[in-house]
């Protein structure tokens, strides 16, 4: 057979039959004849081996969609997935449903909510009694029907410690979504209320993310989560054929899934986890994977030029710099956050990235519904930032000595190491002295969990953290939270505004989805206004699919809909 | 031999309470709080304390330590943080994953190593010494992860021969000819510093041996060639023996940087994950396993020696 290995190999033979001559104190006595016989069979064997791999797996029938996730795992299969958005993208989203779902179908606007397994709701005159008319037919993997006092059961398994079924590894991740919610209640087989502590006009963003267990599943299995996590049964669009933790997760098509649009369109999936990036890439370039998340920027021409698709979308992220408005800080002063937002050169950075970000002029993109109408625009003037530090008493002599943390790599930080470096000397042509102090990710995580008041944080001025703005607590509401009200990790600076607070609580007490908007554009408005933080850029999203995968629709969302994926 | 045994394991006892000592509390060094790293950010504090308290996360280090060592002689490892599953179970296929590339691995670097640091002893100041020896220092010199990434641009994405990456699908029908594919460049990678090492340390040995009188003796003697080379092969293999099982021992350890590369989901892989996601259970788990494997490789080849050189029994 043919190959590298055995074009090579003459050269290879001669210069081990020449070697044998060479003798300075004795040889070791070798029979060419016996050698030559060895090298065949090594060659023989190396030729086997090297059979071409892309040869091989192109020859089955079946259409197989292999994705190079970015997680070292594969995320928790038993109905709240860890690992984040992408545990919630290629896990949850597959296996599993939620009352609500993202609206994944366009690329050119940001996804919104519309009814999944509730097909309409309504809100009591107290405001926190929600009604939810369930969908009817609906089964489960098992066979099962899905039913309202499933929703209760589901919700106990995450908020009732008391409860059977309760699973700490299900509620600890389910707990960002529950915080409002105090109990469900089934009126009738296909009528579900929900109670929240305090009118809380964002419960469906919550709502989005606790999936549909079968409770059926569970009590066959002998109420066992760790059986269930290898065998579950929700009623998403695929189900899970075989798991091998760390290694695989095979999914194979829901043929009899109740949303005939998004029925997949391969008979198969497979996640593969590779959390390093350059063995993702080799995966799709050498025909291993056919989807993968987070191409390198410095990869993607390669990725391109070798006939691969590369996708990429605007979506509800942001990599900011969360300042420190506690009494000693520099930025307590808002002409120095001022100054310190007109420093940055974006469109280098932009480029410096291969074109793969968007300057930033706020949390979200101004096309986004919470965008609102700023007066402060978000640019490059050096001059104008000079002139509001001299105003604040600093210049280039006097220059502010500030200490920013970062992370040496992360989820959502992008190209963290060679952007604060090039955000450092932007800062430093106009008289803001930057250090900057690096870590890995879950410890930059813990800084900020702990905010700006912790001892730990000490002489700490900035937090460089990327941050998702696909809900609104997460992304502006929850940014402003202080006192009493502050949530860990958000508001890390302990920004306290009661203009700020106000506009915050009308948006909470909004329950028409159109008028929410506008008022969170409103207060995303003030934030801006203030210069809460330093809006620096927000990622594309890069990712890469072979050339023989068509259908696909990146939407603007950290989730995406691989079900219309198809293989021609 | 009684006694030399006894001597050996009166040696390790100390070496392993160390090693557990020194497994608990370096993990609690690392900045960053465990239970951040799992915890959402809306959690509740009455969540957040009652998984601490789970996980016994809540008691000082001293009583912290303590508990784990108990549970560890009766052999549990406690649960991962971020899976919830057992650190055993985590453990366990890992091990096996890597003990697959480790033999892999063990057998390129011994076959190679042995062979090339013979050949190079034995044409000593030639171009086949020289050469040998270039490679050994290029070998031991040239990072791993790199070496890796060459071979996957040359042999998966160039020319697409081989799989780039992780391990062959586990339906295929036992172990077979897809699995040594997917092990060909991650064992490659991972023999580069043990072939390295023991070709110069073989050569070096070897050399060594030949230079001594006994070898003279023979060969006046007119002991044949063959006969003199298994003498010098049998003087030589005790201190080989050493370099070669603290090496094997490294192999069957795990790599993070290859297995990382390779998404090879074995020990060095798992440690990977267990440090980025401070899964402190499954990290001192890993950690202590893969310690008390290292002290007991070299207690095997303590016991070995003897056996090829009766005279460390006399002494």
């Amino acid at each position: 057979m043919p190959s590298s290995f055995q074009k090579k190999s003459p050269s290879f033979r001669s210069a081990n039959l020449q070697s044998r001559t060479a003798d300075a104190g004795g040889t070791v006595a070798a029979d060419a004849l016996q050698r030559r016989l060895f090298l065949k069979l090594m060659l023989a064997g190396a030729g086997s081996l090297a059979w071409p791999y892309r040869l091989g797996h192109a020859q089955t029938k079946e259409t197989v969609l292999r994705v190079g996730m970015t997680l070292s795992d594969i995320p928790l299969t038993t109905g709240q997935a860890d690992g984040g958005a992408e545990g919630v993208r290629l896990i949850n989203r597959s296996l599993y449903d939620a009352l609500l779902s993202w609206d994944l179908s366009r690329a050119d606007r940001p996804s919104g909510l519309i009814p999944n397994l509730a097909e309409s709701w309504s809100v009591d005159d107290t405001q926190k009694v929600w009604r939810f008319k369930l969908r009817r037919g609906v089964k489960y993997h098992d066979g099962s029907l899905f039913t309202a006092h499933d929703v209760v059961w589901n919700f106990d398994k995450l908020i009732k410690p008391e409860a059977p079924q309760y699973d700490r590894s299900q509620a600890r991740n389910a707990a960002n979504w529950l915080v409002m919610v105090s109990g469900a209640r089934a009126v009738d087989d296909f009528t579900l209320e929900i109670t929240t502590k305090e009118p809380a006009g964002t419960l469906l963003y919550d709502l989005v993310n606790i999936c549909m267990s079968s409770p059926r599943q569970w009590e066959k299995l002998g109420r066992d989560w760790k059986k269930f996590a290898f065998e579950p049964s929700g009623t998403g669009p695929w189900k899970l054929a075989s798991l091998v933790p760390r290694n695989r997760a095979e999914l194979v098509r829901n043929s009899e899934y109740w949303n005939k649009k998004q029925i997949p369109q391969t008979n198969r999936m497979v996640l593969r986890p590779m959390p390093d990036a350059t063995t993702r890439v080799a995966a799709l370039l050498s025909g291993q994977v056919d989807f993968v998340e987070a191409l390198p920027p410095d990869a993607v021409p390669q990725v391109k030029a070798s006939g691969m698709q590369v996708y990429t979308n605007v979506y509800p992220h942001i990599w900011p710099y969360m300042l420190n408005h506690m009494p000693d800080s520099p930025f307590k002063d808002i002409r120095i956050r001022k100054a310190a937002n007109l420093a940055i050169d974006r469109d280098k950075l932009v480029k410096l990235l291969r074109g793969l970000a968007v300057p930033a002029k706020g949390m979200v993109i101004p096309d986004h519904p919470w965008f609102g109408k700023p007066t402060f625009n978000i640019k490059y003037d050096p001059d104008a930032a000079r002139k509001l530090l001299a105003e604040a008493g600093y210049g280039p002599k006097n220059p502010v000595k500030v200490k920013f943390l970062m992370s040496t790599a992360g989820s959502g930080q992008m190209q963290p190491l060679s952007m604060n470096e090039f955000i450092q000397e932007n800062m430093r042509d106009v008289g803001i002295d930057v250090s900057l102090e690096s870590m890995d990710w879950e410890a930059l995580r813990s800084r900020r969990m702990a905010g700006a008041h912790s001892p730990l944080n000490k002489g700490i001025h900035g937090i460089n953290y990327s941050l998702t703005i696909q809900y609104p607590i997460f992304g502006i509401v929850g940014q402003t939270f202080h006192g009493k009200n502050r949530v860990a990790g958000y508001n890390w600076g302990n920004f306290a505004d009661p203009d700020a607070d106000e506009l915050a609580a009308k948006s909470l007490r909004e329950f028409d989805i159109d008028a929410q908007n506008k008022r969170i554009g409103e207060l995303h408005a003030y934030l801006v206004d203030q210069a809460i933080w330093i809006f620096v850029v927000h990622d594309m999203n890069p990712l890469g699919l072979a050339s023989h995968l068509k259908g696909f629709v990146q939407a603007q969302s950290w989730f995406q809909d691989l079900t219309r994926i198809r293989i021609e | 031999m009684l006694w030399y045994t006894l001597r050996r394991i009166a040696y390790i006892l100390p070496i392993l309470v160390g090693v557990s000592i020194v497994c608990f509390s370096f993990v609690h060094l690392a900045p960053g709080d465990p239970m951040t790293a799992v915890m959402p950010d809306f959690a509740s504090p009455e969540l957040i304390a009652q998984i601490k308290g789970a996980y016994g996360f809540d008691r000082p280090l001293p009583i912290q330590y303590f508990r784990w060592l108990g549970a560890v002689l009766s052999g549990d490892l406690g649960m991962s943080t971020r899976t919830a599953r057992p650190v055993l179970d985590e453990l366990l296929p890992a091990v096996l994953n890597t003990a697959q590339l480790a033999v892999a691995g063990v057998v390129i670097s011994l076959v190679l190593g042995i062979g090339l640091g013979v050949w190079a002893a034995y044409t000593r100041r030639l171009a086949a010494d020289r050469a040998i020896t270039s490679a050994a220092i290029v070998g031991v010199s040239v990072p791993p992860y790199w070496v890796g990434m060459v071979l996957v641009a040359i042999f998966a994405v160039t020319l697409g021969l081989l799989p780039a990456m992780g391990m062959a699908p586990p339906d295929n029908g036992g172990f077979g000819l897809d699995d040594v594919r997917f092990m060909v460049l991650p064992a490659l990678t991972l023999a580069m510093i043990p072939t390295g090492i023991i070709a110069r340390s073989v050569r070096a040995t070897v050399m060594d041996v030949r230079k001594q009188e006994f070898v003279q003796t023979l060969y006046a003697n007119g002991l044949s060639r063959r006969r003199i080379f298994l003498h010098v092969i049998k003087n030589a293999a005790p201190s080989v023996l050493a370099i070669m099982g603290l090496q094997v021992a490294q192999l069957l350890g795990g790599s993070i940087l290859v297995e990382t590369v390779f998404a090879w989901p074995g020990t060095g892989y798992l440690l990977n994950n267990a440090i980025a996601t401070r899964d402190l259970p499954l990290l001192q788990g890993t950690i202590l396993v893969l310690a008390i494997f290292f002290v007991m490789m070299n207690f095997l080849v303590d016991l070995a020696q003897p056996f090829l050189d009766p005279r460390i029994k006399r002494q």
